[in-house]
């Protein structure tokens, strides 16, 4: 008789996993294929005119890039998280409040010089993303609340916050009763790069990034962190400060998910309005998993997935297909990729019992 | 293996981006903020795309569920590139993306629905759907025996409130005695919200339903009670067919034909365009078979008073819920004013909040 066993490996290897990912990545985009086929269209020229729209001209490359940073900082800020084993998906309601920390100020001091009001912007949307964290990192610590019903529900109170304060208070009163705020001042929109279109948050991109990866390589918390991750009860036994930590990583990351809204609203909208929401803050998670919580890959596949959003645009504008197909095609990576993890890590083998 | 098959990737990208260049045609390309199968608003305006596609000489294209903020910006940005002649943006929220889009295209034609920013290059253009709205009070009025009216409200805005009013004053124009309740449930397209706030609506006694959602979520929940309904966007009779009254539609396809073939001649000018049932870009859906004649006859009468231009719909005097005069007797309301109109009209019971 057949048998399937399944042994854990004994050795990870960095190519192996490489390799996986890429399988993983072609059988998705195989399938993809498929279905484009079963809707009547050219597989090849829909697959084709995915990359030309992601990353197939300087400008598609930079939409991409464009559309990369907000999901880059919150996935970031979630990974730190997930590190600890601790499941903040609360990004998408830190985001929302940083975005309405930063239009705060930004209606409060239109007259303020940029160099003034862009850092406070900064820092107000750290303290408003730090706080959307802070909140179920002590319920947890303090009540034993469960970290992953909290911050899903604070994601809707703090996104019903944001649409209550521009369906009310902070109307555009020349917008026709629209929900959205007036056009911010120059001084606090942040540039953009010379003639591209990808801002200066991209430099906040690079410094989070660089600061995570030496935190976590080389400082005494990113050893608690990843000691603490691998055996909560051992850690505790050990004398880690567990509770300390969790604080920490939460509004960690919630305050880089805040960022990652100031950014978007000052860079990218240059006003507050109910559709700033478009989920970068569930897509951080999956993005976060793709990456295995590795800072450099989180970078890779902030890209990726962002250029997947871009480049099914430009599917849909030249075939006509659903705009649920890159909903399905983000499923399907995800889907296919993780599957493959399974692979770096375990063992099959195909014998005879016995 | 591996190699040879970047190099087949590579390939293909060069072979599809080589590819294009043919005989010089019209193309036109349209954004929709919702899927096109909703059978609503966007399916609306999809069937209009789709009667301008069929005209000789031009290529049509659409790219649907696009959200309101720098992802459009996105794909009228990608549009424009490719070289599209004239530019469709179906969704109030597109105003400002296109505005900037439109300064940096100077040679494209852009066309907003619903907004009231211009440029030389960007034209805007709505449908006065309450007047269609006005003509579905009048059925919904004429047909209620509780004298309670249910609207299933989407956002608090000027378009939204203006039809709740024209609904309202048309139910009152056949029955004084009628209430207009609103609940609103902040959502385009949610239909498990939307039939939800139908069933509160019926719960407290409203026997005609009517919603500004795209979707027929409210239909079915009247039907689901045995109340009638009155639906949005485009004829929703086969998702009620016992209670289905009519519907107040968008018929954009003759506006669109016109629009396309001025841009081709050369002839297109930046306006504000607000045609109405007299152009007939609104108008109401065959009646469902429950409707008297009478009734019809009624609404006949109206509609032919409102084309002919002796009948206004915000004719005063009309007051508000406080009982303030707002509309003075023998006024009307200007289009300035109804498309910033924030309160609502006597009869109404709910906020504008």
């Amino acid at each position: 008789m057949l048998a399937i066993k399944i042994t854990k490996k004994q050795e990870f290897s960095i190519w192996n996993s490489c390799f996986l990912f890429l399988a993983a990545l072609a059988v998705s985009l195989g399938i993809s294929a498929v279905l484009l086929m079963m809707h009547g269209k050219s597989p090849l020229e829909g697959v084709g005119l995915l990359f030309k729209g992601a990353f197939g001209s300087p400008w598609a490359m930079e939409e991409s890039l464009v559309k990369a940073i907000p999901i880059f900082l919150c996935s970031l800020g979630v990974a730190t998280t997930f590190r600890l084993q601790i499941w903040n998906i609360g990004a998408e309601g830190q985001f929302a409040l940083g975005a309405v920390g930063a239009t705060w100020l930004a209606l409060l001091y239109p007259d303020l010089p940029a160099f003034l009001l862009l850092p406070l912007m900064f820092l107000i949307s750290l303290a408003a993303g730090g706080v959307w964290g802070f909140i179920p990192a002590v319920l947890k610590i303090r009540l034993r609340a469960n970290e992953i019903i909290v911050t899903l529900m604070l994601n809707y109170i703090g996104i019903l916050f944001l649409e209550y304060l521009v369906y009310g208070p902070w109307k555009d009163p020349v917008s026709f009763g629209f929900p959205m705020t007036t056009q911010f001042s120059a001084g606090a929109i942040v540039g953009t790069i010379g003639d591209t279109k990808i801002n200066w948050g991209i430099v906040l991109c690079l410094a989070f990034g660089l600061f995570v990866w030496i935190m976590l390589r080389y400082s005494r918390v990113g050893y608690e962190l990843k000691a603490s991750g691998e055996n909560v009860k051992a850690a505790r036994y050990a004398g880690l400060p567990y509770d300390r930590l969790v604080l920490s990583v939460m509004i960690f990351s919630g305050a880089l998910a805040g960022c990652a809204g100031f950014l978007e609203v000052s860079a990218n909208l240059n006003r507050l309005q109910p559709s700033i929401i478009v989920g970068y803050g569930y897509t951080a998670i999956v993005v976060a998993w793709l990456a295995r919580l590795n800072p450099l890959f989180i970078g890779v596949a902030s890209f990726l997935l962002a250029g997947l959003k871009v480049g099914v645009e430009n599917i849909q504008l030249e075939l006509q297909v659903p705009a649920a197909f890159g909903g399905i095609m983000e499923g399907l990576i995800l889907l296919t990729v993780l599957a493959g993890g399974f692979f770096t890590q375990y063992d099959i083998a195909i014998g005879r019992k016995g | 293996m591996r190699k040879f098959m970047f190099f087949l990737l590579f390939l293909l990208v060069f072979l599809v981006g080589g590819a294009g260049a043919a005989e010089k045609e019209m193309k036109v390309g349209f954004i929709y903020v919702s899927p096109v199968g909703d059978a609503g608003w966007s399916y609306a305006h999809e069937q209009a795309r789709l009667a301008v596609a069929a005209m000789p000489g031009v290529k049509t294209t659409y790219v649907e569920a696009v959200k309101e903020g720098p992802d459009s910006e996105r794909v009228m940005l990608n549009m424009a590139r490719k070289g599209y002649d004239l530019i469709f943006a179906t969704s109030y929220g597109y105003m400002d993306p296109m505005l900037k889009v439109a300064k940096q295209f100077p040679k494209t034609v852009f066309m907003h629905c619903s907004g009231f920013k211009r440029a030389k290059n960007m034209g805007t253009y709505f449908g006065r759907i309450y007047q269609a709205r006005y003509l579905s009070g009048i059925v919904a009025g004429s047909m209620t025996k509780s004298n309670i009216l249910g609207y299933v409200a989407a956002f608090p805005i000027p378009e939204v409130i203006r039809g709740i009013n024209a609904f309202t004053l048309g139910a009152q124009s056949v029955n004084p005695a009628v209430q207009v309740r609103v609940v609103w449930t902040k959502t385009w397209y949610d239909p498990a919200t939307e039939k939800e706030a139908a069933k509160s609506l019926l719960d407290v006694g409203a026997d005609v339903i009517t919603q500004h959602q795209d979707s027929p979520a409210a239909q079915e929940a009247a039907e689901e009670r045995g109340a009638y309904s009155i639906g949005y966007d485009s004829d929703m009779s086969r998702f009620a067919p016992k209670g289905h009254l009519t519907d107040p539609i968008w018929n954009w396809a003759p506006l669109y034909k016109k629009l396309v073939e001025e841009v081709r001649q050369g002839t297109w000018k930046s306006q504000s365009l607000w045609p109405g049932l007299a152009e007939g870009i609104v108008g109401l859906s065959p009646f469902g078979a429950v409707v008297p004649q009478e009734v019809r006859n009624r609404v006949s009468v109206a509609k032919n008073s409102i084309i002919a231009g002796k009948m206004k719909v915000f004719a005063g005097p009309i007051k508000d819920q406080k009982g303030t005069v707002r509309i003075a007797k023998g006024a009307a309301a200007s289009d300035k004013e109804l498309l910033g109109m924030t309160w609502f009209v006597k009869g109404v019971v709910g906020t504008t909040e």
